[in-house]
């Protein structure tokens, strides 16, 4: 008898994990379910589906549920899981991969994190720096939140940490040509 | 020594005290920084979850502008920016990657400039005996929980010491006079990612942090990360509540408690800057008085 791949069972999202590997250097073949990632994982409590869980998932061809996942947006990004995988499967990374995919589906679950990255590179392109002052306020408008953290503001203030107007880069192009040559690579209009 | 300086976003906005206590410190032990000219956001916390040629390409063009004015080691002091202007280094080893991302930065980028972390530069990169040398203040009587989150010792690629026990800050703090506690959150995530977009999950997390901090018997905590310190100072009475405990724990930069040790002044270090008061703490230690 031969060896019997448990790992991937279903053949018809062969291609979406190819394009894991392929992208992404993330074999989820590699999985044999530990689960050490999940055990170790401090945002855990905040899923509804585990990092194992959610790589079975794809294993075992629930791509489109993976990606409409509410907890792939719950992965704090710290990469313990990563640091920890006997088999180096890079869970962070393969998290990580799962938003990129869902953006481009159309399907992340988190509008806030949505608008949060949004709102980042859109300070990042037109600007060159990140503002983190206009962008929390625009983030907390845009979500409807329009008092969250406003209690810090007055302490922020007097702390000379809330600069009101962004720092600006002086080459502004470079970033717009970043950003358009990106979209090019992509296949996408610049 | 020389060397470039990546400040990036924060350090001009709510890590504020990491940017003067940074500068102050480097200026009293003789270290150049040049400010990379002109330097962009290193595209953290966004770009590697929409793009990862974008969160390679952003970090890219500092490493390119570095290396145009010939600045061959870039210190960078938060810990977000270290990991993603290293792990672009790092993608920038091969060389396809290196044709495709300086397609799109429309500059020469080598890679040839290496990323450190400012706790590296400040430790490593130092003589022991000069650093005892210098300090005039000793910290003693100070029990301080190194805290060293995510982003300086995961993943491996990039890590600048061991992800589950680093003990290079603790070493430093040692060196200084203070007492490192020993505690087993020193690398367990604050939640800083999620701060904004999950605050009650990240708030939880942060409240942990903290919670085994001061059950360590930890006076106060020092970070090498204005993500983290957002979190555990600004937040620490939210967590307060959520935890029913009080905690009172100051929230240092290690550049801040350098600084002191090296007999600076502590407005001058931006310690007046805090959410949680931090000037008395350091009053207090025996050597001050």
């Amino acid at each position: 008898m031969g060896p019997i791949q448990l790992s991937m069972t279903v053949a018809s999202s062969q291609d979406f994990r190819d394009r894991l590997k392929q992208e992404y250097g993330v074999d989820v073949s590699l999985c044999y379910q530990c689960g050490k990632c999940s055990a170790g994982c401090p945002a855990a409590f905040a899923m509804e589906h585990t990092v194992r869980q959610i790589l079975r998932m794809v294993q075992s061809g629930l791509v489109q549920e993976s990606l409409s996942s509410y907890s792939i947006w719950a992965c704090a990004g710290c990469e313990t899981c990563s640091t920890r995988c006997p088999r180096q499967v890079e869970p962070a990374k393969f998290m990580e991969a799962l938003r990129i995919e869902a953006k481009k589906a159309g399907l992340v679950a988190d509008k806030n994190a949505d608008l949060f990255n949004d709102l980042f590179l859109s300070s990042v392109k037109d600007t060159g720096r990140l503002h983190e002052v206009g962008m929390i306020a625009r983030f907390n408008i845009l979500s409807g939140q329009l008092f969250k953290d406003a209690e810090h503001a007055p302490g922020l203030f007097t702390q000379g940490k809330l600069s009101i107007l962004p720092h600006k880069i002086k080459n502004t192009e470079a970033m717009a040509k970043i950003f358009a040559n990106v979209q090019k690579k992509r296949g996408g209009k610049s | 020594m020389k060397y470039g300086l990546y400040p990036g976003c924060s350090l001009n906005g709510t890590g504020i005290e990491y940017g003067l206590s940074t500068k102050a410190v480097a200026q009293k032990l003789g270290i150049d920084f040049v400010e990379i000219p002109d330097w962009n956001c290193c595209g953290a916390s966004s770009a590697h979850n929409r793009d990862h040629l974008l969160s390679v390409a952003l970090p890219a063009r500092n490493l390119a502008l570095a290396e145009q004015h010939g600045l061959d080691q870039i210190a960078v002091p938060c810990a977000a920016c270290y990991q993603r202007m290293k792990a672009a280094e790092v993608a920038l080893r091969d060389e396809p990657t290196r044709r495709e991302v300086g397609e799109v930065i429309e500059m020469k980028v080598e890679g040839k400039s290496r990323t450190r972390a400012l706790v590296e530069v400040f430790t490593n990169d130092l003589d022991a005996e000069f650093l005892s040398s210098v300090v005039v203040r000793p910290l003693s009587g100070l029990k301080v929980a190194s805290y060293y989150g995510c982003l300086l010792v995961k993943p491996a690629q990039v890590a600048i010491d061991s992800p589950e026990n680093p003990m290079i800050m603790d070493k430093l703090m040692a060196a200084l006079g203070a007492t490192p506690v020993e505690w087993s959150y020193k690398t367990e995530c604050c939640g800083g990612s999620l701060a904004i977009t999950r605050p009650e999950a990240s708030l939880g997390m942060t409240a942990n942090v903290l919670k085994y901090a001061k059950l360590a018997g930890a006076d106060c905590i020092v970070t090498p990360c204005p993500l983290c310190t957002s979190n555990l100072d600004m937040r620490q009475k939210a967590a307060e509540g959520l935890l029913g405990m009080e905690l009172g724990l100051p929230i240092y930069y290690f550049t801040e408690l350098m600084g002191v040790a090296l007999g600076l002044e502590m407005s001058q270090l931006g310690l007046t800057k805090h959410f949680v008061e931090a000037t008395s703490l350091l009053k207090n230690t025996p050597a001050a008085q």
